[in-house]
């Protein structure tokens, strides 16, 4: 049972997301950074669907009401509590009364903060999954009391893990993110699919769980050197990883929170094992590009980096 | 026409148009997909179906050939029956404050606007925007206007309202740029409800103009 005493970013409760009410408008929601959310639960032998604290864009304080042990991962964060300074990827013991406080370095966006036993909130529609714009779950809040579930082993054998360095994804400043090309690929020139992959990319300052808007580097080509048709695309569904280039021409990747449908053309789709990686983009510093690949190669990936988690 | 979106869906395009068969074949062809197990779901939308599967239940070819089989049995396969659901309007005043000037705009009376709006039966194409929003038409052409040039900062939950070919219905407050003709007290969404939503995808829908009481 923790209490939260004090935030400044954002957080919201994350299980793994909500299915089967896509048709209905409802987007899956779930973590921004699948890997770390699903690392943080293995780290304390819960379920990779648990619920855990997704911690972005600034800082959180707690306190334990009663002995627990946290597990926190993610990117852009360390933990401080007692005496100690944790780095991420790591569990440890808390006693009831210590303050914990995740607390924003550089080097990614979302932190991940599971508890033994899984925190313990209302389902709505078959998931914890907060998604707020459309009025499902809340943002954490400052005097929150966050209740868990039983714990899978004893409080002390689940503390002082560390995650295997060997399961590690490359998390960088300058990722090169795998896409598979989208069915509207071939609406573009091929000038404009090369601009696309040769181009580098900054993350706006404006980015949300809804979506990453990028901006080319150096320059975007015009409209009409970039496109072969000029006709509107009809609403379709949509995806997490979805690259739509709006007419600005400046590309806007859909996340977790993003609609189940769009009419802006679609370039790519970026590949679930490296969502994390483009996750954890910091706006001012990383340096994206995108590389191609095929559908199943991206399967090869994603399972040798499920597996790591599973 | 089958095309993958990214590595865990799978966009199907029956057809490029805004037209009810071709709508109507999206959502029979949604609903023989249901079968296949390593779907975890399908997005219906005008002439496309998203497909979103498992990757680690399945691979793009295994779910592409059993999607092929059922797509050529498409036309055999029975169609569903719609729902037709029946839904109360009160049409003008502060209900919908945009009936005046869409019926000035388009050279009509307002009743012969709300009669216009009432008569036919809508097909539910899509949902989407914000949860339970369902997409409608098609619209007498008598009707069709441009969005507003400046949208609303907050439409109310339960808003009858059109744009383009079509109407819709807000299902919770909003901002919104399509002229509001009418209110529903229909809820079409309640999160705690084991049935959260009031429409579905393929629904035919009517509207009956109400008196207020």
């Amino acid at each position: 049972m923790l209490e939260l005493l004090e935030l400044t970013g954002i957080a919201t409760i994350q299980d793994s997301g909500r299915r089967g009410w896509k048709k209905f408008g409802v987007p899956t929601s779930g973590p921004m950074d699948w890997f770390a959310h699903q690392a943080a639960n293995s780290l304390l032998d819960t379920p990779p669907n648990s619920a855990v604290i997704e911690l972005g864009l600034g800082e959180i304080t707690f306190r334990a009401l009663r002995d627990t042990t946290l597990a926190v991962t993610g990117a852009g964060y360390e933990v401080e509590t007692y005496v100690w300074t944790f780095p991420l990827w790591t569990t440890f013991y808390v006693r009831a009364g210590w303050t914990v406080r995740v607390k924003k370095i550089s080097g990614g966006n979302w932190a991940y903060i599971a508890i033994a036993g899984g925190f313990d909130s209302p389902i709505i529609m078959n998931s914890r999954s907060a998604y707020l714009r459309g009025g499902l779950g809340s943002a954490l809040k400052t005097g929150d009391i966050l209740h868990s579930g039983k714990p899978a082993n004893e409080l002390i054998k689940l503390a002082a893990r560390d995650f295997p360095v060997e399961k590690f994804i490359p998390y960088s400043q300058t990722p090169v993110i795998d896409v598979i090309p989208a069915p509207q690929a071939d609406w573009f020139t091929a000038e404009g699919i090369r601009a696309f992959y040769e181009s580098e990319y900054s993350l706006s300052p404006s980015f949300d769980r809804m979506g990453y808007r990028l901006h080319m580097l150096p320059s975007r080509l015009p409209k009409s050197q970039r496109l072969r048709k000029s006709i509107e695309l009809i609403s379709e569904g949509m995806t997490m990883g979805s690259i739509q280039i709006p007419a600005d021409g400046q590309p806007i990747v859909m996340m977790a929170d993003a609609p189940t449908t769009g009419g802006y053309l679609k370039i790519a789709n970026v590949i679930r094992a490296d969502l994390p990686l483009l996750a954890q983009c910091e706006t001012g510093v990383s340096r994206i590009r995108f590389r191609e690949t095929t559908v199943d190669d991206a399967r090869k990936k994603y399972h040798v980096i499920a597996r790591a988690v599973g | 026409m089958l095309k993958p979106l990214g590595d865990s869906a799978i966009l199907i395009q029956l057809g490029d148009a805004i037209d009810p068969i071709l709508n109507q074949r999206v959502h029979a062809l949604s609903a023989l997909l249901q079968t296949i197990p390593a779907v975890i779901e399908t997005v219906p939308a005008y002439c496309t179906l998203l497909v979103h599967y498992d990757p680690l239940a399945t691979t793009y070819d295994q779910i592409k050939n059993l999607i092929d089989e059922k797509i050529s049995h498409l036309d055999e396969s029975t169609h569903r029956p719609s729902r037709r659901l029946e839904i109360p309007v009160l049409y003008g005043g502060a209900s919908g404050p945009d009936l005046e000037p869409a019926a000035t705009t388009l050279a009509l009376s307002p009743s012969e606007l709300i009669r216009l709006h009432s008569q036919r039966e809508y097909t539910v194409y899509m949902m989407g925007f914000t949860p339970g929003f369902p997409y409608m038409g098609i619209l007498d052409e008598k009707l069709t206007l441009p969005r507003l040039s400046n949208p609303r900062t907050r439409v109310p939950a339960g808003s009858v309202a059109i744009a383009g070919s079509q109407t819709g219905i807000y299902p919770v407050d909003s901002p919104g740029g399509w002229h509001i003709l009418g209110h529903t007290p229909l809820k079409l969404f309640d999160p705690t409800s084991e049935n959260p939503f009031l429409f579905a995808p393929g629904d035919v829908v009517k509207f009956i103009p109400g008196d207020g009481r």
